[in-house]
């Protein structure tokens, strides 16, 4: 995790403020924890990471250590603990998908942004991220950008999708 | 054409939205036990249906929810599993995405019977837009009158919450789940005490699958002796199969249980046979954790008999030449499929999902992941797959939960079905990590 000695600080627009306030008030009382997951989807969805700063701060909200913040966002995968490129593509590794072809429509995205796993072009366009089963295996191979799925991808079909991303 | 219980409605236009479900008969079931029955009259039925758990371990519903403690003055909570991680599964996303207010309509019966007020639907990160149309849909059922204070009058309250995952295969573990639902990391709990016990917040819990509380208002509208009426012995109903693979017609089918194998595989009506040209070489029946099975054991017994989708067939003969059908994903291997390779594919899935607390899980997923590597990768010695039996099997029941056993199920049967092909690998490196080779020797069959 990056540590950062800048002074930033961030907040929620009010929208997202709200937003986040009204999960919270979703669980029972004294469970406000609870609303941790969502809180740094919101985050997420707000800052394109959870920065160290974004997560002390939905420490905060929560009346939470910040280390219980840290210790939750680097156990599951959706949490990018580093910036990353303006589209996020996760690309599902998983064996039904490699049925379909998967590896090799995979190993063509790589070749065209000129990127391996983890990495982001130069750019900062695109982040290619490997993932596990997307719950999508019959319309494989298939990745995920942000809510949306694509599916029944081929190597033609990622050029058109990577080329309209790119416009 | 097999009965539909789940998926009758899915294709009208707009079931998605309340009124369109309604005037299919939506929310019947709701009106129905809570103005006319006792919630102990509505386990009662859900026992009477034997419906067994969707989600893998195929529990009993009815017998599970009369487990739940009843101590005086602690809320009780119904979680509704839709964490759907499992490899080769993707049906809960079907039924959500589609019929949204199947899954409501189910939680709400399903929490009167039970007596909760507030429960949850957990549902994985990555399908933040079914989230969000499953919240369009309890905002419509609430404007309604279905959810919410007093609902139809009848003093009952009711609040569903749909609570997003973070990405992390473990949740869908009844216990991690609870801990993330409390904004933990999914680290599953020791049992006993089990959530029927202690779960979410520490009070008496139940956990159920997506699917398996989707069963809820067709019990209701029908009975539960018209639910036991379908389906094959103790496999009662229907089940959703999500199919995969090399087939011609991936997808979810909704099949009364007892349909033979082969019928579901070569059937226009679902599977539509082997994609052309090519045959049938292997068969996950139940998601990627159950015993991968040859082509001859998946289509019959070790007697000849036909092999049907249930509960006890599907298992029959044990470890030595059944499966288990699982949560139902259904991943077909023509033979052009290496085993080998997806073995390993499936090893990486395990040790990447491992949450780490016990060190048989922890540390044997990865041994097993590296030694699936180097076989794979032309480095392997023959040792090295009596090693793979020798580390599944120490991880096999030494751990907390049973993503351990799931780890080492499918090595285990990959190398008792097909151990010729490891075999190959490992004495043909450079012939085997030729782009798309594949053994084609004789396929093993028992
Ligand atoms: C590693 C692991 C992953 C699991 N994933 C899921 C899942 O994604 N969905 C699910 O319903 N059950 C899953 N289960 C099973 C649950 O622990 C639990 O048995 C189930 O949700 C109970 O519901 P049911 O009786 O209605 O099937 C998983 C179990 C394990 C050990
Ligand atoms: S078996 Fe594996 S996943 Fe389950 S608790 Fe132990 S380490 Fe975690
Ligand atoms: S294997 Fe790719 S979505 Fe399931």
């Amino acid at each position: 995790m990056t540590t950062t000695n800048t002074t930033r600080t961030v907040e929620f627009t009010p929208e997202r403020l709200a937003q986040a306030k009204a999960v919270i008030a979703q669980y029972p009382a004294g469970k406000q924890k609870s609303a941790l997951l969502p809180l740094l989807h919101i985050l997420q969805e707000q800052e394109g990471w959870t920065s160290p700063e974004g997560m002390d701060y939905v420490a905060d909200m929560l009346d939470i250590q910040p280390i219980e913040v840290y210790e939750v966002a680097s156990f599951y995968t959706m949490y990018h603990l580093e910036p990353v490129g303006k589209h996020v593509i996760e690309y599902c590794r998983t064996g039904p998908c490699c049925l379909m072809g998967g590896e090799e429509v995979y190993a063509h995205l790589k070749q065209k942004l000129g990127v391996e796993a983890g990495q982001t072009t130069a750019d900062g366009l695109f982040t290619v991220k490997e993932v596990e089963c997307l719950a999508a295996c019959g319309m494989g191979p298939v990745f995920q950008i942000r809510e949306k799925y694509y599916m029944h991808l081929t190597n033609e079909r990622v050029d058109e999708i990577i080329d309209e991303l790119s416009k | 054409m097999g009965k539909k219980i789940l998926t009758e409605h899915i294709d009208v236009p707009g079931i998605e939205t309340f009124d369109v479900y309604r005037k299919q008969g939506g929310y019947t079931a709701v009106e129905k036990a809570i103005k006319t029955m006792t919630p102990e009259a509505v386990v009662e039925e859900v026992k009477k249906a034997g419906v067994r758990g969707r989600g893998g371990a195929g529990f009993p519903m009815g017998m599970k929810w009369s487990f739940l403690a009843k101590p005086e003055g602690v809320p009780r909570y119904l979680v509704c599993n839709a964490d759907e991680s499992e490899p080769g599964t993707f049906k809960d996303h079907y039924l959500m995405k589609n019929i949204p207010h199947l899954l409501i309509e189910g939680m709400i019966v399903s929490s009167f019977a039970l007596g909760a007020n507030t429960s949850f639907i957990y549902v994985r990160g990555e399908l933040m837009y079914v989230i969000k149309i499953l919240e369009k849909a309890i905002a419509e059922a609430k404007a309604a009158g279905f959810l919410g204070k007093n609902i139809l009058g009848s003093g009952y309250d009711l609040e569903l919450v749909v609570q997003p995952g973070g990405g992390a295969y473990i949740c869908g573990e009844e216990t991690a789940l609870l801990e993330s639902l409390e904004g933990k990391r999914g680290n599953p709990r020791n049992k006993p005490p089990f959530p029927a016990v202690k779960g979410l917040y520490q009070s008496p819990t139940v956990v159920n699958n997506v699917e398996s509380i989707a069963t809820t208002p067709w019990i209701m509208n029908n009975g539960g002796d018209a639910y036991a009426a379908i389906g094959i012995g103790r496999s009662t109903g229907t089940k959703l199969i999500s199919a995969s693979g090399h087939i011609k017609k991936p997808g979810v089918y909704e099949i009364e249980l007892g349909v033979p194998v082969e019928e579901f595989i070569y059937s226009d009506e679902w599977c539509g046979g082997i994609r052309d040209g090519h045959h049938l070489k292997a068969l996950v029946a139940g998601g990627s954790s159950v015993p991968i099975l040859p082509a001859g054991l998946a289509l019959k017994l070790a007697n000849g008999e036909p092999r049907l989708m249930s509960y006890e067939s599907l298992s029959e003969g044990g470890f030595q030449t059944g499966t288990m059908l699982g949560s139902g994903g259904f991943i077909v291997f023509d033979e052009t499929a290496c085993i080998v390779r997806n073995t390993w594919n499936f090893s990486r899935f395990y040790h990447h999902e491992s949450c780490g607390q016990c060190s048989p899980c922890r540390e044997g997923t990865g041994w097993m992941e590296k030694v699936l590597h180097r076989i794979e990768h032309g480095h392997g010695s023959l040792h090295d797959i009596d090693l793979l039996v020798d580390v599944a099997r120490k991880i096999e029941g030494n751990t907390i939960c049973p993503l351990g056993d799931a780890a080492a199920w499918p090595v285990a049967s990959a190398i008792r079905h097909f151990r010729e092909e490891f075999e190959w690998h490992i004495t043909n490196p450079f012939e085997a990590t030729q782009p798309g080779a594949v053994f084609r020797g004789e396929m093993a069959l028992a």
